[in-house]
C-alpha cells in the first residue's frame, strides 16, 4: 500500500468518504494478483501543474472471470465505421451469431433519400453462416459465393467482409478472395480482419476499421463539392439523431460537413473526405487514426471538439470558426450562439433545482465518460467517479502521454499504417506560420486534455470497471444516477437507481447540440426525480408492526 | 421503406443468409445456464460473445443477464485457453461465489479444440473448486445448430453432471419446458401443481430473468433448479419433455443414465397442444384432471368459438425456431386459419418438415415452408402474395411495416416490447393471451381499414 502512504498529506474527501479507502475496499476481495492489477486501474484523481494527473493502467488486457462491460475487436471493427454506413453491404465471415448480433443493434439513425441512389442495407443483415464443413475445409469458397451472391441480389456498389474468430484460426485468407472479387464484378470490395481475440478490447477493432477506409476508401473521389468552410466530422455515430442535430446547427452557421465519421454516412462521402479543410474530432479513442492519417498524406490538420452540452458546443463553434479565420463565419457563429443558447439556459434554470447537487457516476465508451460530464455539470451534479470501458491513457490523462505509452504484445499485433505525404494531393490547409498564429491564439491541433483534467481531485477513476466494483461503489455511494451501458443497467436498477444508458440513450436522443442539451436535462429530470423509485417498500413493510387491528362486527 | 432492396424475384442462394431467423448455441447454453439456482454461465471464448449474449438475452428479458468470460487474447487463441479458463474459475468463485459455473464453448475455442472436462479436472485436482461447488460444461460451437441446439446441449449436461438414481424411485415427473419464457415455466409448473403432482423442471428461468423489483440487488435470484432437485431427477417417475429440438437430448440422456422413461411432446401451446400436455401428466403421474383445469380449458375453448369467425381463412406467415413453430402452426390451423408460409432458421430435419407438411395438408392454398431458411426469403415470399398476419420476434416488424401486415411478435428475441417474459402462451391460460393477441391484431386492421360507413361499434 505504498500509494496509500504517499496520500496521506493531503487527505481527499469524495462525497465524505475517503476515496483512498473505497479504493482499498473495492481490492479486498480479490486474489492479490488480481488486487494488484486492478490497484494500477483504480486512480484517485488529483490534477497538478500543466493538467498533470496520475498515471492509470488502460487498454490492458481483461481479466477472466471478473465480469466486465468490454466487447470484441470485431463489434468495435463493424460496428464503428462501416456499420452505420448504409450504402454498402456488410458481410459477417463466420458463424451466424455475430452477424446476428450486430444487425441494428446499434442506434446509428440514417437518411438514404438525401443520397442520390437511395441505397440503405443497414436494415440487412448478411453472413455466411459458417458450418463445421467449411471449419474443417476452410470457408474461402464459401465466402467468394456469397460476395457474388450479395452482388447478384443486391447490385451494391461496395462490399465490405469482417472476420470472425474462426476465420483466422482456420486460415481463410478474405483479402484474397475480396481482391478477386473486386477485379471479377468490377465495384469496391475490401476487407477487415477484425477476428474478435485481437487486442483487449473494441478499440483494436477501431483501430483495424480506421486502418481498411483509408486504404481502400479514402482518396478515391477528388470532386471538390460547392460549400464553404469544409468539414469533416469524425467520431461521430448519430445515435439517436445527434449528428442530425450537428448537421443543422452547422447549416445555420454555414458550415458544410463533407463527411462523417460514421453517422448518417455514406461511403461515397468517406472516399471524397479528404477534399476537406479540417477533421473535427467528437471521439477521440475511436476514430483518432483516421485523423492523423489524413492530416500526413492529404495535410488535413485536426482538432478535438465536443457537442455535449450546450457550452461545449459553443466553445466547439468557436474553435471552428477561429479556424478559418473568417470574421463572416465568426459573425455568424456568435449569432446562431446567441440565439440558441438562452432557449437552453432557460431549460436547465428550470430544472436544475432539481438535480442540483445529485450524484453521477459514469462509465462508459471511450469518450462518452468525459462528455457527458458537460451536462451533469450544467444541471449542477456531482460527479464522484468515471471510467472508460475501452479507452487508452491518452483518453484519460491527455494525448502528451502517447509517448511514454508502452506498447505491449496485444497492441502489437494490430497494424500501424505507414502513411507518406500523397505526390499529387497532399496539400497543407494552412501555413506553419498560420498554424502558429493559431496556437497562439488557442486553438490546439492534434491535441486531447484527456477525461482526468477536467474531474475534481479526490474522483474516483475506474478502468474497465468490473460488476463487483460496479456493486460495490453503488453500495458505498448511493449516487442518484449511475450511467452506462444496457448490460449494466437492470442490475444497477435493481438497487434502486436509475441506469441512463449512454451507448443507446435508453432510446431517446438526440442529445448533442442545443436542442439534445435541452432533450438531455428533461431525461435527467425524469429519471432522477421519478416517482416509481419510491414504491420499493409495501405499505407492510415500512410498518410491519401491527398496532391496531380491524375488528368486524 | 426499410428493406428497400428486397426483391419480389428470389434467386436461389447457398452461401449468403440474408436476414437470419436464428443465432448461435452459446446464447441458448447461456439462458439454460441461467435456470439453474445460484449458477454463473461462463464463455470460455473471447470476450465479445459474452457481450453480445449478455446484450441479446439483457434486451429481451429486461433483466440483469450476469455471465462471465475467459476473454481469450490472439495468444490464447493460439495456445489454448486452459489457463484463461483456470483463472476464470479462480477468480470467480473468489469474487462471486457462485454454486455452479456453468461452462459453455465458442467457435472459437471449439476450432482450437479445448478438452473443457480435461480443463475442470486439472481445476479440481489444483484446489480451485471449493467444496460443494460445481464447474459444470456443454460442448456448443457456434458453427453447429443454432440457439436452440446450445440450451438443448446445456440442459443435457445439467443430466450429465447431476442427475442420479441416488434414492427410492419418487412420484415425481421431471418437466423439460424447453426454450420458452420463464412466465411459461411458471405456468407449466402451475399446470402440474394444480393436479396435485409434485415436479421437477429443469432448466428453469423463472423468478431470474422476471424478477421483483426489490431494492436490494441478487446477482443469484430466487429462482432457478436447484442442485438437490437436478440430482434427485434420476428418481422420478418420468419425464415430460417439451419441444423435440430443446429437450429430447436431456430427455433421453435421463432415461440412459437413470432409467427415467419419458415422453416426447410438442410444446404446449394452443387448446390440443395443451391437452396432450395434461394428458401425459395425468396418465404419467396416475391422477384425475382437476375441475380448475377443465374450467380453463372450457374458458379458452368459449373464447375461440366467439372469435372463430375472425380467424377462419386468415393467412399467416411465420417464423421462428421450430418447436414453437411447429406448435403454433398446429394451433394456427386448429383455430381454421391458413398458416402459408412457414420458415425457421434453424435446420431441424425431415422429419421435422414432414410434420409441417403434414400439419397444414388440408389448407386450400399454396404452402410454403423453409426448413433453415431466413426472413429475406419470408419477406420475397410475401412481396409475391401477402399474408393477413405475421408472427415472429422483433425483426419481423420491419417487414410488417414495409408491406403493411398486421404483426404480433412471438418468440425470441423480443427487443421493442414488454409482458413476454410476465403472461405465458403455454397451457390454456397462455392459450387465451394468444388468441386475445392474434384478435386484437385482426380486429385493430379491420377497423382502420374500415370506412366511415362500414366502421362497426360491435364485432
Amino acid at each position: 500500500m505504498a500509494d496509500r502512504n504517499q496520500q496521506q498529506e493531503v487527505v481527499m474527501s469524495l462525497d465524505e468518504q475517503n476515496p483512498e479507502t473505497v479504493k482499498a475496499d473495492l481490492l479486498r476481495r480479490y486474489p492479490i494478483k488480481i488486487a494488484r492489477k486492478r490497484s494500477k486501474q483504480i486512480v484517485v484523481n488529483k490534477v497538478g501543474a500543466c493538467d498533470d494527473v496520475p498515471q492509470i493502467s488502460s487498454n490492458v488486457r481483461t481479466i477472466p472471470g471478473l465480469i466486465g462491460q468490454r466487447g470484441c475487436c470485431y463489434a468495435g471493427c463493424k460496428g464503428v465505421v462501416l456499420g452505420p454506413t448504409r450504402d454498402i453491404i456488410n458481410i459477417t465471415h463466420g458463424p451466424i451469431g455475430c452477424g446476428f448480433y450486430s444487425w441494428l443493434t446499434r442506434r446509428n439513425q440514417t437518411d438514404p433519400d438525401s443520397s442520390e441512389d437511395k441505397h440503405n442495407f443497414i436494415p440487412y443483415c448478411f453472413s455466411t453462416d459458417m458450418q463445421d464443413e467449411e471449419i474443417i475445409f476452410g470457408g474461402e469458397r464459401k465466402l467468394r459465393k456469397a460476395i457474388q451472391e450479395a452482388y447478384d441480389n443486391f447490385k451494391p456498389k461496395a462490399i465490405a467482409v469482417f472476420a470472425t474468430c474462426p476465420v483466422g484460426l482456420i486460415g481463410d485468407d478474405i483479402h484474397s478472395v475480396c481482391r478477386e472479387m473486386k477485379e471479377k464484378l468490377g465495384i469496391n470490395v475490401f476487407g477487415f480482419s477484425c477476428e474478435g481475440y485481437k487486442g483487449v478490447s473494441q478499440s483494436a477493432g477501431h483501430h483495424i476499421a480506421n486502418n481498411q477506409i483509408f486504404k481502400h476508401v479514402v482518396g478515391l473521389d477528388d470532386t471538390v463539392r460547392e460549400g464553404e468552410y469544409k468539414v469533416n466530422l469524425l467520431g461521430e455515430y448519430n445515435i439517436g439523431g445527434d449528428a442530425f442535430e450537428i448537421d443543422r446547427i452547422f447549416k445555420k452557421c454555414g458550415i458544410s460537413i463533407v463527411s462523417t465519421y460514421s453517422g448518417n454516412s455514406s461511403i461515397d462521402d468517406f472516399s471524397n473526405s479528404h477534399t476537406a479543410d479540417l477533421n473535427l474530432i467528437m471521439c477521440h479513442r475511436s476514430i483518432n487514426y483516421v485523423a492523423e492519417m489524413m492530416d500526413k498524406k492529404y495535410g488535413i490538420p485536426w482538432i478535438k471538439i465536443n457537442f455535449i452540452g450546450a457550452e461545449a458546443t459553443a466553445k466547439s463553434l468557436r474553435k471552428i470558426a477561429g479556424y478559418f479565420n473568417d470574421q463572416k463565419l465568426i459573425d455568424r457563429v456568435e449569432q446562431v450562439i446567441a440565439e440558441e443558447l438562452p432557449e437552453v439556459k432557460k431549460a436547465y434554470l428550470e430544472i436544475r433545482p432539481r438535480t442540483e447537487g445529485k450524484k453521477v457516476m459514469l462509465f462508459v465508451g471511450g469518450s462518452r465518460a468525459h462528455h457527458y460530464q458537460e451536462l451533469f455539470n450544467e444541471l449542477g451534479m456531482k460527479i464522484l467517479s468515471a471510467g472508460y470501458e475501452f479507452a487508452h491513457r491518452d483518453d484519460y490523462e491527455g494525448r502528451k502521454v502517447i509517448p511514454s505509452i508502452k506498447v505491449d504484445a496485444d497492441s502489437r499485433n494490430i497494424e500501424e499504417l505507414e502513411v507518406t505525404p500523397d505526390p499529387g494531393k497532399y496539400s497543407p490547409r494552412k501555413s506553419p506560420e498560420e498554424m502558429n498564429a493559431l496556437e497562439n491564439q488557442g486553438i490546439k491541433f492534434s491535441d486531447y486534455e484527456g477525461m482526468m483534467p477536467a474531474m475534481k481531485d479526490g474522483t474516483l477513476i475506474i478502468d474497465d470497471i468490473s460488476q463487483f466494483e460496479t456493486d460495490a461503489m453503488i453500495e458505498i455511494f448511493k449516487p442518484d444516477i449511475f450511467c452506462a451501458g444496457i448490460k449494466e443497467k437492470y442490475s444497477v436498477q435493481k438497487h434502486g437507481i436509475p441506469l441512463k444508458q449512454l451507448h443507446s440513450y435508453d432510446y431517446g436522443g438526440p442529445y448533442a447540440g442545443f436542442k439534445g442539451a435541452i432533450n438531455f436535462y428533461k431525461e435527467i429530470d425524469r429519471m432522477v426525480n421519478s416517482k416509481v423509485w419510491g414504491y420499493i417498500k409495501a405499505p407492510w413493510e415500512k410498518n410491519p408492526e401491527l398496532t391496531a387491528t380491524y375488528a368486524w362486527g | 421503406m426499410l428493406l428497400r432492396h428486397t426483391t419480389k424475384e428470389i434467386m436461389e442462394r447457398s452461401a449468403l443468409t440474408v436476414n437470419p431467423a436464428k443465432t448461435c448455441q452459446p446464447v441458448g447454453a447461456m439462458y439454460a445456464s441461467l435456470g439453474i439456482h445460484g449458477c454463473l454461465p461462463h464463455s470460455h471464448g473471447s470476450q465479445g460473445c459474452y457481450a453480445y449474449h449478455r446484450t441479446a438475452l439483457t434486451r429481451h428479458y429486461k433483466e440483469p443477464v450476469i455471465a462471465a468470460t475467459s476473454a481469450f487474447t490472439e495468444g490464447a487463441s493460439v495456445f489454448g485457453g486452459q489457463a484463461n479458463l483456470l483463472q476464470a474459475i479462480d477468480n470467480i468463485f473468489a469474487v462471486y461465489n457462485p454454486d455452479v459455473i456453468a461452462v459453455h464453448t465458442t467457435c472459437l475455442s471449439e476450432t482450437i479444440g479445448d478438452d473443457i472436462p480435461q480443463i475442470i479436472n486439472k481445476a479440481k485436482a489444483d484446489g480451485k473448486i471449493p467444496d460443494g461447488k460445481y464447474v459444470i460444461h456443454a460442448n456448443t460451437p457456434s458453427y453447429v445448430g443454432s440457439h436452440i441446439t446450445g440450451f438443448s446441449n446445456m440442459t443435457k449436461a445439467m443430466v450429465d453432471y447431476f442427475s442420479s438414481q441416488n434414492g427410492p424411485k419418487q412420484k415425481t415427473i421431471n418437466l423439460i419446458p424447453g426454450y420458452v419464457e420463464p412466465s411459461d415455466m411458471s405456468e407449466i409448473k402451475r399446470i402440474a401443481r394444480e393436479m396435485g403432482i409434485s415436479s421437477l423442471m429443469f432448466p428453469d428461468t423463472s423468478q431470474v430473468l422476471n424478477g421483483p423489483m426489490t431494492g436490494h440487488y441478487q446477482m443469484f435470484p430466487a429462482g432457478g433448479s436447484k442442485i438437490k432437485d437436478l440430482q434427485s431427477t434420476g428418481n422420478s417417475l418420468g419425464t415430460i419433455a417439451m419441444g423435440r429440438m430443446a429437450s429430447l437430448a436431456a430427455a433421453r440422456a435421463l432415461d440412459a443414465k437413470c432409467k427415467v422413461p419419458y415422453e416426447m411432446i410438442d410444446l404446449p401451446i394452443g387448446l390440443q397442444a395443451t391437452d396432450i400436455f395434461v394428458d401425459s401428466l395425468r396418465k404419467m403421474a396416475g391422477v384425475n384432471v382437476p375441475e380448475s383445469l377443465s374450467i380453463e380449458r372450457g374458458q379458452l375453448l368459449d373464447v375461440i368459438t366467439d372469435m372463430q369467425q375472425y380467424f377462419f381463412g386468415k393467412r399467416v406467415a411465420l417464423v421462428g425456431d421450430p418447436d414453437q413453430v411447429l406448435a403454433l402452426t398446429k394451433f394456427l390451423v386448429s383455430i381454421d386459419m391458413y398458416p402459408v408460409y412457414i420458415v425457421t432458421g434453424s435446420a431441424a430435419g425431415k422429419k421435422y418438415q414432414k410434420a409441417l407438411e403434414e400439419a397444414t395438408k388440408d389448407i386450400p392454398h399454396e404452402v410454403k415452408i423453409k426448413v433453415g431458411g431466413d426472413m429475406l426469403l419470408l419477406h420475397q415470399w410475401i412481396k409475391n402474395l401477402s399474408v393477413d398476419l405475421l408472427i415472429g420476434n422483433t425483426y419481423v416488424k420491419y417487414i410488417a411495416k414495409d408491406e403493411d401486415i398486421p404483426f404480433i411478435r412471438f418468440g425470441f428475441p423480443i427487443l421493442d416490447r414488454i409482458g413476454h417474459s410476465y403472461f405465458p402462451t403455454v397451457g390454456y391460460k397462455g392459450g387465451l393471451r394468444l388468441v386475445e393477441k392474434i384478435l386484437d391484431a385482426v380486429l385493430d386492421r379491420k377497423d382502420r381499414d374500415s370506412t366511415d360507413i362500414n366502421f362497426e361499434l360491435v364485432l
